[in-house]
């Protein structure tokens, strides 16, 4: 923001200047820390670690199914791989990834605050992720558990024989960091913005956070209870959702997804705004149609709850429910679609840098309307039926979540990287990285596409010869996909110590985070900055002739 | 307000030891409070909203059954219980309205009260819990119902632990919150200008009241004529 009456951040190289980062040292002003900036570091280390334990799932997940026959691991033991390759994905790197790694850290430097509304809350969430997450790797350790990270009952509260019940507790845990955080966000978004910092200043990566934690708070106390009679009918034997006990397994799955669903928007809502903030700094152009990408994010927000019976068509729910939920589901593309038109008129004219971020941002474009589109395709309940439990569902999902999601979330960690670590990171191997990671991410992910609409199911550790070739382009998709996610992580790590000093705004961007020094100062703003006008204003103001 | 300066509460210093770090002004940092209550408190409602569409789900599937289990609840315990609730929710509203006013013994003795009566609820379905123990109404193995509706029956009463135990670690928090601000009262933290801490421990006070408001009317009354 250009208009703003802070002190101009000057960058004095010659002496240390005190950051947030240097001012106090020890591991236990670290762990003790209320600084939102220092916990978005604590999230970005505990998300990095459990990113690369799913990779470890996925290689083997790939690697038995680079041949036709069921050779490297049993069935059983299959099961649990991508049981725990989905658990560890969603619930502890999708979920937080963006909102409390970036979320946490630019909010508040976002609305010119010093804090979020509860710093002692904000640490509390990650104790409760870590606590979470020591269940569930306490679980893979002793040997996982093969429900699907779906946990469909009766299989899960009678039948299972592993380790369902530490594993939901590991996720009813991790689930209330998700509550907390999505909390901290709205009262801090609603209380704490700097004067002159209307609703329609924030910048667009607040709104999509807004949003998401909206969904937080609405939808994560649900899987939370639902967890909890998983674990007490598994205990005490109860029927719940026993059918043979008088009970109703579908009630499990409509309460699964009422959260699940929604679940998917608090993955990618937070990618659009990442996105939007991305394509206005890379094209130095204002957002085409602010209000609408706004909106378009509440609006996900409120669809996203009434769209959940898509993942019922073949589970025995009434046909003219069916009807309806295909219908709201296709209605969500409207406000997806308003997002991916607006940026690409963002982006018209504009010019554009092919920085890293910005080639990040494209690739968040493209694989999400890839993603999105095939969504679609899986509303409409005919051809659902067909594609149901196929490959065709993995490759959908994965362009969401993985194209979409992890393309944005690498794209903002870069984009902020200067301010978060005060270094540039390697341009060139960042680009290249990028690229390797687009290649890998399509050749990984689109033969499934072709092998789910060939009737290849998911789920199954063997398959029949004629679907060799695509497997093996999958696999190969997934070792060069491998390779561009570890190279990010060591060229960042040395930048850490040996990357090029960053200076306050390395992009030009006119957002209010960047007004202030990188690394920023533990208090964010040395003086609480006054805030007179939009958060984009890369393109000439249009003169308004007086009189 | 008028007799604050009567109060025995110091309260001059409020603005600068009550006023975290981060915050602008102590009405923000109020706002801020309030406002997170609020929203924990629609995240409690979704959490008990689960358990309250499993209860509608099977009530609607099977209504003798459930009218027929609910009669073996105790209403005379549980009317009490309400009317114990209902006062408790008042000591609670009089123990913020202390607060406001600084009357700090007040403040103490309606706290008290509260968490007395709190104490006396979960007492009384302690009481409750023992007798459907020895009715063999818990659910599980030793589970023995009359009659052919043996099996939703137990559905009732998994949702009756289920929710009632819900309700009752509430309570069993909400207590514990009240012994923090009774020890903060008797340092004399609350007066007039800052009693933010028992405004929202009163709202989620309440809020735990509610619950029951809706879990009594569902769990003991709704059907009890049915044959």
């Amino acid at each position: 923001m250009s208009a703003v009456t802070a002190p101009p951040a000057v960058d004095l190289p010659a002496e240390p200047r005190v950051n947030y980062l240097n001012s106090t040292y020890g591991l236990k002003s670290w762990l003790l820390t209320r600084d939102h900036k220092r916990i978005a570091l604590l999230y970005l280390a505990s998300v990095t670690v459990f990113f690369f334990l799913r990779g470890l799932f996925a290689v083997l997940i790939r690697l038995e199914l680079l041949t036709p026959a069921g050779d490297l691991v049993q069935s059983e033991t299959y099961n649990k791989l991508f049981t725990m390759h989905g658990v560890v994905m969603v619930f502890f790197f999708l979920i937080p990834a963006i909102p409390a790694v970036l979320g946490n850290f630019l909010i508040p430097m976002m609305i010119g605050a010093k804090d979020l509304a509860f710093p002692r809350l904000n640490l509390l969430s990650w104790y409760i992720y870590v606590g979470g997450g020591l269940f569930t790797l306490w679980s893979i350790v002793h040997g996982g558990v093969d429900t699907g990270w779906t946990f469909y009952t009766p299989y899960s509260t009678t039948y299972s024989n592993s380790h369902v019940i530490v594993t939901a507790v590991g996720i009813f845990i991790t689930g209330f960091s998700s509550i907390l955080t999505g909390l901290n966000f709205i009262v801090t978004i609603h209380t704490m913005r700097a004067p002159g910092l209307t609703w329609f200043r924030l910048p667009l990566f607040v709104w999509s956070h807004y949003a998401t934690s909206l969904i937080m708070v609405l939808g994560t106390p649900v899987i939370a209870v639902t967890i909890l009679m998983v674990g007490v009918e598994r205990l005490f034997h109860l029927g719940i959702f026993d059918p043979r006990l008088g009970g109703d397994p579908i009630l499990f799955q409509h309460l699964f997804w009422f959260y699940s669903h929604p679940a998917v928007y608090i993955m990618v809502l937070p990618a659009m705004g990442v996105v939007s903030e991305l394509v206005t700094t890379f094209s130095r152009k204002n957002i085409f149609g602010y209000k609408f990408v706004a909106f378009s994010s509440m609006a996900i927000a409120v669809l996203s709850f009434l769209v959940w019976g898509h993942h019922m068509f073949v589970s025995g729910q009434s046909v003219y429910a069916g009807l309806i939920f295909s219908i709201l589901s296709f209605l969500v593309a409207i406000p997806s679609a308003v997002k991916v038109f607006n940026w690409t008129a963002t982006m018209y004219k504009g010019s554009i840098s092919y920085r890293t971020p910005m080639l990040y941002a494209f690739g968040f474009i493209g694989l999400f309307t890839i993603g999105g589109l095939t969504g679609m395709f899986l509303a409409a309940i005919g051809l659902d039926v067909h594609v149901h439990d196929t490959y065709f569902i993995v490759a959908h999902f994965h362009y969401i979540m993985v194209g979409g999601t992890i393309m944005a979330y690498m794209g903002g960690i870069h984009y902020w990287w200067p301010k978060i670590s005060g270094k540039l990171y390697p341009e060139g191997w960042a680009r290249f990285s990028a690229l390797v990671i687009f290649v890998g991410f399509n050749l990984t992910f689109f033969p499934q596409f072709i092998l789910g609409y060939l009737g290849m199911p998911r789920r199954y550790h063997a398959y029949p010869e004629e679907f060799q070739v695509l497997n093996v382009m999958s696999s190969a998709g997934a070792s060069i996909l491998g390779v561009g996610y570890v190279v990010p992580l060591i060229y960042l790590i040395w930048s850490m110590r040996y990357g090029k000093a960053a200076s306050a705004n390395p992009w030009g961007s006119t957002g209010l985070e960047w007004d202030t020094p990188s690394p920023p100062p533990t208090e964010n703003f040395a003086v609480t900055p006054v805030v007179t006008g939009d958060p984009y204003q890369y393109s000439p103001e249009e003169v308004e002739v007086v009189g | 307000m008028a007799d604050t300066a009567a109060s025995a509460a110091p309260t001059g210093h409020a603005g600068s030891r009550d006023l975290q770090h981060h915050f602008d002004s102590l009405e923000q940092q109020r706002d801020a409070s309030s406002l997170g209550m609020w929203v924990f408190l629609v995240t409690e409602i979704l959490f008990f909203g689960g358990l309250f569409l499993a209860y509608t789900v099977y009530r609607s599937r099977y209504p003798v059954a459930f009218a027929e289990a609910s009669r073996h609840l105790d209403i005379t315990l549980g009317t009490f219980n309400t009317a114990v609730l209902i006062i408790s929710s008042l000591t609670m509203a009089l123990a913020v309205y202390s607060a406001a006013l600084g009357r700090r013994k007040a403040i103490i003795l309606f706290l008290l009260a509260t968490m007395a009566l709190g104490g006396t609820f979960l007492g009384v379905k302690a009481v409750e819990y023992t007798h459907k123990f020895h009715d063999h109404l818990v659910p599980g193995a030793g589970f023995r119902f009359p009659g052919p509706d043996a099996r939703p029956a137990e559905i009732f009463f998994s949702l009756y632990f289920t929710m009632t135990g819900l309700h009752a670690a509430h309570m069993i928090i909400g207590i514990g919150l009240l012994t923090v601000l009774v020890l903060q009262a008797r340092k004399g933290r609350y007066g007039p200008g800052y009693y933010t801490p028992v405004e929202v421990s009163g709202l989620y006070w309440h809020f735990v009241d509610i619950v029951w408001i809706f879990l009594f009317p569902l769990l003991y009354l709704i059907g009890r004529h049915l044959h």
